[in-house]
């Protein structure tokens, strides 16, 4: 409910805006003078190897983003892969990976899990398909979604070859991750790599040489998923098996 | 000519209904359309302004270095405080305003360590019905530094 | 999760697009395949279906008007829907609906009924009474000339629209099949020959609905059907089916022997979930049983009787075929993972906003709206003579 009258009072003044900052105790979003969208350009790198399957991330992103119950923002998925054939995975998500997992073991398979979030795509073939411009990839590299000009067609969740949008029960528009946005625009990490006990998460951000994030992308053998579909994911995954998708 | 005046009436009709289709097209645009690409610009903005629930760990630092101390020679030097403690930015804006509650390890510690056969092999994990037979796992371990002796 | 086998992505389960987007394509193929049938008569000159020309324009007029209400009553937001026009994405294939069904509405469907039907509005603006006489009068736009000068201009500018809508026609149809043909993350929709099988079957949809309409207005006004008319409407039937059928058994044996990586996921799909609405209802009853009767008719003559009992239950199955053909698409395009490794079920409601109460409200409303459109300009009116010396000299 904040947020909605938060967005009304946004559009109506500066002034309101400035208020409700002042009263819910946040400096104001940085300010355009601050925060400088062409001197950054965001990814993530998420490590297979050291994830746990823990569920913090998932937790994290719901409690930061108000993300509505049975919809996910990121989630964690579990692989049991049979030595062969390989293309024939086991794959749990329950609840999305937010309270863990059951230990299941499957006969003969090697097992991992996989964290999963919008790959904030370079060639998103969700922003192609908004009819009006209500998601788009803004020149710091997010795609992210207008929710007061979202007509609810639902196009994009069709287009997205990830299963990373879905539609916000409440205000009938489409929700997805921003990689916290609010929180990268003023120097902090996004909640899922604040709370990740292993750093299996890392925020990057491609346009700053001094990210010490670099130094991972240089030196490890890395892949994005469905590189088929030649959307120019900013999500790297170290460690990742051929056999998930 | 005369003859195909209702031609005429019809193409003015259209003609008509487009000019009025572009100025309200003209009146409904929001003002910042276009400011960065095919958006509305001041969204980033409106997004960018959502108040935080994790405050980060460099701000529990600010106050609690008595607790970092401990933390910083043990397993758990890198994991962030709200890993633990959730989500705490109102606690740091106003400590009266909202207070911590300390986490039960029972469920807590289970979360990370209980065994899987999918988390990597090197991470120290155990069965916790063996390990410690239903008993908090706070009463041998220290969450903040878990090695004993 | 209830309904959900192996697994699905978690925010997948859920299905986006209902029965109403099964009905977008099925309402907007029937608009374009009546209208292309009425411009068989107009363009390519087949004398013999003209009987039905008026009728089929209503039809697509009708069906046209009614278009975009599964679609505004799917939308979370319609009242946002003035932005497709306010700041259309050009890189969308979505985004030039607004545009494409403006130009149709208007420029195609509207012109090319007003022309046709201008004397007649003319004469009946003189002659009606009451609020018809009103409508009537908006309707000549003040212009009462009705002089064979201004007839002649009236069938060339008729004549030229026709011939501008035809691609139209496949612009609308071939654009609502690229909607879906061009999406990349899905195996099921994503092949550059949705785009012509849409196309194609909209045609089939569209002959055998003016078909049908054709035979229930003559029974309606017990008058004697035309069978030389009946009879060239099946054989287009027969021939834009033949088209489309093979078209679309190339796309199932493409895909059969590429056996890409959606291949087993697609496969065991149509043999589970969709077996009853694709090979069932849609390859069996839809195509080949309509497509056999059709045939049959084309190297043996029955008697009249039988012919119109062939050619309507041939009709009828073709409709149900198709619309079968759009839900494989729309909702088999989504009861699988994307990760193909699992499937979701979709469950249609009742009385809800996306329910079958609203698409049977949806599907009853054009023919409404055509009952109306016929009451006010009949197509079976004296006048409806074309002026010899204009583009043809028509025989009605």
């Amino acid at each position: 409910m904040e947020v909605t009258r938060r967005h009304l009072l946004l559009l109506l003044t500066p002034a309101a805006a400035a208020f409700l900052d002042h009263r819910n105790g946040v400096s104001a979003a940085a300010p355009e003078s601050k925060y400088k969208l062409a001197d950054h350009y965001w990814g993530m790198i998420v490590d297979i190897a050291k994830c746990i399957g823990c569920g913090n991330c998932v937790r994290a992103c719901s409690q930061e983003n108000a993300v509505p119950s049975g919809y996910f923002r990121t989630w964690v998925e579990r692989y049991s892969v049979p030595d062969y054939p390989e293309e024939h995975p086991i794959v749990e998500s329950p609840n999305g990976g937010m309270e863990g997992f059951p230990n299941t073991e499957h006969k003969n398979t090697k097992n991992f899990f996989v964290p999963k979030l919008c790959n904030h795509c370079e060639h998103s073939p969700c922003v192609q398909v908004c009819p009006v411009g209500a998601t788009f990839e803004t020149p710091d590299g997010l795609v992210l979604v207008d929710k007061t000009y979202c007509l609810g067609c639902r196009y994009c969740v069709q287009a997205c070859p990830y299963g990373c949008r879905y539609i916000d029960p409440h205000k009938e528009v489409v929700d997805k991750c921003t990689l916290c946005y609010h929180r990268i625009s003023q120097g902090l990490t996004t909640a899922c790599c604040e709370t990740c006990p292993t750093g299996a998460r890392l925020l990057v951000d491609l346009k700053n040489p001094k990210d010490p994030v670099h130094e991972i992308l240089r030196t490890n053998a890395v892949q994005v998923l469905k590189p088929h579909m030649a959307t120019g994911s900013k999500v790297y995954y170290k460690s990742l098996d051929q056999s998930v998708r | 000519m005369k003859e195909a005046a209702h031609l005429i009436r019809v193409a003015a009709l259209f003609v008509t209904a487009l000019l009025v289709f572009l100025l309200v097209r003209q009146k409904v645009m929001p003002a910042t359309f276009g400011q960065y690409g095919h958006f509305r610009g001041s969204a980033l903005e409106e997004i960018r302004a959502r108040p935080i629930a994790f405050a980060g760990r460099p701000t529990c630092e600010m106050c609690h270095d008595d607790q970092l101390k401990v933390l910083k020679t043990s397993k758990h030097a890198n994991i962030g405080c709200e890993a633990c403690h959730g989500p705490q930015a109102k606690h740091a804006d106003d400590t009266a305003a909202a207070k911590p509650i300390l986490p039960d390890t029972k469920l807590l510690c289970a979360r990370c360590h209980e065994a899987n056969a999918a988390k990597p092999p090197k991470f120290p994990q155990v069965l916790s019905k063996d390990h410690s037979g239903g008993e908090a796992c706070n009463s041998c371990h220290q969450p903040h530094s878990p090695k004993i002796g | 999760m209830h309904g959900v086998e192996g697994f699905m992505y978690p925010n997948e389960v859920e299905l986006q697009w209902s029965i109403l987007i099964v009905l977008y394509p099925f309402i907007t193929g029937l608009v374009a395949g009546a209208f292309i049938l009425a411009s068989l008569e107009r363009v390519f000159r087949v004398e013999a279906v003209k009987p039905t020309y008026r009728l089929a324009l209503l039809t697509a007029f009708g069906f046209m008007l009614v278009a975009p209400l599964p679609l505004q009553l799917h939308l979370g937001h319609p009242e946002r829907s003035y932005e497709m026009f306010t700041t259309p994405h050009k890189t969308s294939a979505m985004a030039m609906f607004g545009f494409v069904y403006m130009w149709y509405l208007a420029v195609v469907l509207f012109l090319e009924i007003w022309l046709d039907y201008r004397k007649d509005i003319v004469l009946l603006a003189q002659s009606a009474t009451g609020l018809k006489r009103w409508i009537y009068r908006l309707l000549t736009l003040g212009s009462y000339n009705v002089s064979d000068k201004s007839l002649a201009i009236d069938e060339r500018a008729g004549y030229i629209i026709t011939v501008i809508g035809i691609p139209s026609a496949f612009l609308l149809h071939g654009y609502v099949g690229f909607i879906f043909g061009s999406v990349k993350a899905n195996p099921w929709w994503s092949t550059p020959l949705m785009p012509i099988v849409f196309l194609f079957s909209a045609m089939v949809s569209g002959i055998a609905l003016v078909m049908l309409m054709y035979m229930a207005a003559v029974k309606i006004r017990k008058q004697q059907i035309d069978m030389r008319c009946l009879d060239t409407i099946a054989r287009y039937l027969f021939y834009t089916f033949v088209i489309d059928f093979s078209l679309e058994m190339l796309d199932l044996i493409h895909r059969m022997y590429e056996s890409g990586e959606s291949f087993q996921s697609l496969d065991f799909m149509v043999h589970t979930r969709l077996f009853f609405s694709q090979v069932l209802l849609q390859i069996i009853a839809g195509t080949c049983v309509p497509l056999a009767l059709l045939a049959a008719n084309q190297v043996y003559r029955f008697s009249d009787a039988t012919r119109r009992l062939m050619y309507g239950a041939a009709g009828g199955l073709t409709l149900i075929g198709i619309f079968a053909m759009r839900w494989n698409v729309v909702i088999g395009g989504q009861l699988f993972s994307k990760s193909f490794l699992g499937y979701t079920t979709y469950k249609l409601e009742f009385a809800t906003r996306e329910g079958l109460l609203p698409a049977v409200f949806l599907m009853i409303l054009p023919f409404v709206i055509i009952w109306g459109l016929i009451t006010l300009l009949p197509p079976w009116s004296a006048t409806h003579a074309r002026v010899v010396g204009g583009q043809h000299g028509g025989v009605s």
